[in-house]
C-alpha cells in the first residue's frame, strides 16, 4: 500500500501558514489539577441538584432514624458517649461512600458528552484530570457534611467544634478513596446500567458491615457479625470519626481511623490514576 | 519524503488496532499506511464500522496501536504522545461539550488546558464565537444550543490553541443539509485562514468531494484505495447513461450494447415507458450517435441523462457494496 501512496492532489494555493502561540509548557500537574477543578466546581455550582440528591438520603437517615437510637445510649455493648455523637459520625462516613457512586455516575455522563476524551486530547497531565475531579467531589462532601452536622445539632448534637472538623477532615479523606475508586469503576463499566447495582452490591454490604446504622459491637453483635466487621476497612474509620466527635484524640481508635482513611485513600488515588492513564498512556 | 522536511504532517506505517474480548480478539484496524501532507484536507472515507474512528483515535493519542508506527505533526506517537497532543486539535464523532456546562466557559477552560493566559483565551474565545457564527451564545448553557450550533462549539473547543492539525470525526452526522453546507464552509475555511491541516472522517460522499483534496477509501480496517476524488472516479469504468423509452427497450438495448467500452446494460419498466442504463467513457460524446441511431430505428424517445461517476460508484466499483446502506 506504501508504494502505490500517491502525492498528487495538493491544495493550489497554501498560505503561509501564521505564527502560532509558542505559550505551550510541559505538563503541570498542579495547575492542571486546578484548572479541572475549577471547571467541575463551576459546574457544580450551577447545578446543585446532585449536591441536595446525595445529602438527602443521609439526613432522613438523621432525622428519622437517628431519633431511635437516643434510648441506646449508654447501653451496655453501645459505645460511650451521646447516641447523636455515634450516629452522626458514622452518617457522614455513609455519605463519603454514597458520594464514589455519584461521582461514578457523574463521569459516565460526562464521558458520554466526550468531555473526557476532549480533556485526554490535550497535554494535560493525566493525574490531574482525575485529581482535579476527586477535589471538586471532596469540596462538595464538605459543604454536605457541614450541612448533616447541623441537622445533627438540630436534632441534639453536642460534640467538641475541634473534633467536629477533624472528624470531617477524615471523611474527606475517605470520600478522596471513594470519588476515585468511583471514577476508576466507572471507566471500566462506562455505563450507568452496569454501575447502579455494582454500586449496590459493594455499597450496602460495606455500609452495613460498618456499624454505620447501629454499631457493631463485641456487646450487640454475635462473634461471628464483630469479626466479620473488623475485615471491613470502613469500620475503623468510622470508630475514627466518632473518637473525634468526642473529642478523644489520644485514642487508639482515632489514630488507626486517620491511618486506615489515608491509606485507603493513597490506593485509592494510585489505582483510579492508573486507569486514567493506561487509557492513553 | 522524511518528516523533516516540514512537508508531512501525518505519517503513518501499519497502524493496526486488535481488540481482545470475550468473544476473541477483533481486528479493527488491520495495517494502515497513510500520509497527510501540511496543508491538505484529506478525507477517510468508510462505512460505519470500517476502522475510521479506531484509526483516529490512534493518531490522536487515545487508544495506543496494538503495531505500527505513526509520526504526527513532527512527533513520535509513542514515544512523545504529549508533543503530539500540544499539536494538534480533535473534534471527537459524538461531540465534546459538557451539557451542564456554559458555551463561553467551556472555551476559555479549554484554551488554558493548553496554557494560554486567561486573557488570552477570551480573546480567542470570542474570535471563534464570532469565526463559527455563535456570538452571543457564550453566556448559555450547552444543553441550550441547537444541534447545528452545537456542532459548531465542538470545532470551536478544537481550535481553541490554534492547532497545525486537526481531525474531525463525522463533523456533520446528524445535521439538517443546511447546517451540513455551512459547517463545509467553515471547514474549508480553516485552511484558507490559518494553513490547518485538516484529517476528516466521514461516510457521506457528497462531504468528501465537496471538502477534500485527497480521500482515502477504508473498508474492513484495511485503506483499500487512495486519490483525489477525480482520480478515484477515473478508476470507474465511465458514466452512466440513463435513457427513457417509450417503448421497443430491446431495440435500445441492442443499440446500447454495440458502443464500444459498453458495460453493465440493464432495461426496467419505468411507468408506461422503460429505462435502459449503461456505463460507457466519455458518455456525453458517444450519446449524440446513439441518440442519432435511436431516432433512425424508430424508437419513441422520451428522455436522456449522462451522470459522471460518483464516489458512490467507487465505493461499489471498490466493495461491491453501497456506502449508503452501509451508513443507513
Amino acid at each position: 500500500m506504501t508504494d502505490t501512496t500517491m502525492q498528487t492532489g495538493t491544495p493550489g494555493a497554501m498560505p503561509a501558514a501564521r505564527p502560532r502561540p509558542k505559550a505551550r509548557r510541559a505538563a503541570n500537574p498542579l495547575r492542571d489539577t486546578l484548572l479541572v477543578f475549577r471547571r467541575a466546581i463551576g459546574i457544580s455550582v450551577r447545578n446543585p441538584v446532585w449536591l441536595v440528591m446525595g445529602a438527602a438520603q443521609p439526613l432522613l437517615y438523621i432525622f428519622l432514624f437517628g431519633p431511635l437510637l437516643t434510648k441506646f445510649a449508654g447501653m451496655p455493648g453501645f459505645p460511650p458517649g451521646n447516641a447523636w455523637q455515634v450516629f452522626v459520625p458514622a452518617i457522614l462516613v455513609l455519605l463519603g461512600l454514597f458520594g464514589g457512586a455519584f461521582a461514578g455516575f457523574g463521569l459516565i455522563s460526562e464521558w458520554r458528552d466526550g468531555v473526557i476524551d476532549r480533556m485526554r486530547v490535550t497535554p494535560m497531565s493525566r493525574f490531574a484530570l482525575l485529581f482535579g475531579r476527586v477535589l471538586r467531589d471532596v469540596a462538595v462532601l464538605v459543604v454536605q457534611a457541614v450541612l448533616l452536622v447541623l441537622a445533627g445539632v438540630l436534632m441534639g448534637l453536642r460534640a467538641p467544634v475541634a473534633g467536629v472538623i477533624v472528624g470531617i477532615i477524615i471523611v474527606a479523606v475517605m470520600g478522596v478513596t471513594m470519588s476515585a475508586a468511583g471514577y476508576a469503576v466507572a471507566l471500566k463499566v462506562k455505563s450507568e446500567d452496569a454501575l447502579a447495582p455494582l454500586v449496590n452490591g459493594i455499597m450496602v454490604p460495606l455500609m452495613l458491615l460498618a456499624g454505620v446504622m447501629l454499631p457493631i459491637t463485641k456487646g450487640l453483635a454475635p462473634d461471628w457479625l464483630y469479626y466479620l466487621s473488623r475485615v471491613n476497612p470502613v469500620v475503623y474509620v468510622v470508630e475514627g470519626t466518632r473518637a473525634a466527635f468526642q473529642g478523644q484524640f489520644a485514642s487508639g481508635h482515632f489514630w488507626i481511623g486517620i491511618a486506615v482513611a489515608a491509606a485507603l485513600a493513597a490506593v485509592g488515588v494510585t489505582v483510579a490514576s492508573r486507569t486514567f492513564t493506561r487509557m492513553s498512556r | 519524503m522524511t518528516p523533516s522536511d516540514g512537508a508531512e504532517m501525518i505519517r503513518a506505517r501499519g497502524l493496526a488496532k486488535t481488540y481482545r474480548g470475550r468473544k476473541g480478539a477483533v481486528e479493527a484496524v488491520r495495517g494502515v499506511d497513510l500520509d497527510v501532507r501540511r496543508g491538505e484536507i484529506v478525507g477517510f472515507l468508510g462505512p460505519n464500522g470500517a476502522g475510521k474512528t479506531t484509526t483516529l483515535q490512534m493518531l490522536t493519542t487515545l487508544l495506543e496501536p496494538t503495531s505500527g508506527q505513526a509520526t504526527v505533526a513532527g512527533h513520535d506517537l509513542r514515544r512523545d504522545p504529549a508533543a503530539v497532543r500540544r499539536a494538534i486539535g480533535y473534534v471527537a464523532q459524538g461531540g465534546s461539550a459538557g451539557s451542564d456546562a456554559r458555551v463561553g466557559e467551556e472555551l476559555i477552560f479549554q484554551a488554558q488546558f493548553y496554557g494560554m493566559g486567561a486573557a488570552d483565551a477570551r480573546r480567542r474565545a470570542e474570535e471563534l464565537l464570532q469565526r463559527l457564527d455563535l456570538s452571543g451564545l457564550g453566556g448559555r448553557d450547552v444543553k441550550t444550543l441547537s444541534g447545528g450550533q452545537k456542532r459548531r462549539l465542538d470545532i470551536a473547543l478544537g481550535l481553541m490553541h490554534s492547532p497545525e492539525l486537526i481531525f474531525l470525526d463525522e463533523p456533520t452526522t446528524g445535521l439538517d443539509p443546511q447546517s451540513r453546507s455551512n459547517m463545509w464552509g467553515h471547514i474549508a475555511d480553516l485552511r484558507r485562514t490559518a494553513g490547518t491541516t485538516v484529517f476528516i472522517t466521514t461516510h457521506y460522499l457528497d462531504e468528501a468531494d465537496a471538502l477534500c483534496d485527497r480521500i482515502l477509501v477504508i473498508d474492513g480496517g484495511r485503506i483499500i484505495a487512495e486519490g483525489t476524488p477525480d482520480e478515484l472516479k477515473r478508476g470507474v469504468s465511465g458514466d452512466l447513461v440513463t435513457i427513457t423509452v417509450l417503448s421497443d427497450p430491446d431495440a435500445a438495448l441492442v443499440l446500447a450494447r454495440r458502443l464500444p467500452g459498453a458495460t453493465e446494460p440493464v432495461c426496467e419498466p419505468d411507468g408506461d415507458a422503460y429505462t435502459v442504463t449503461f456505463r460507457v467513457p466519455e458518455g456525453e460524446r458517444i450519446i449524440i450517435g446513439l441518440l442519432r441511431d435511436l431516432d433512425a430505428a424508430g424508437v419513441p424517445l422520451s428522455g436522456v441523462s449522462v451522470r459522471r461517476p460518483t464516489l458512490d460508484d467507487v465505493f461499489l466499483t471498490l466493495t461491491g457494496r453501497t456506502l449508503r446502506e452501509e451508513a443507513a
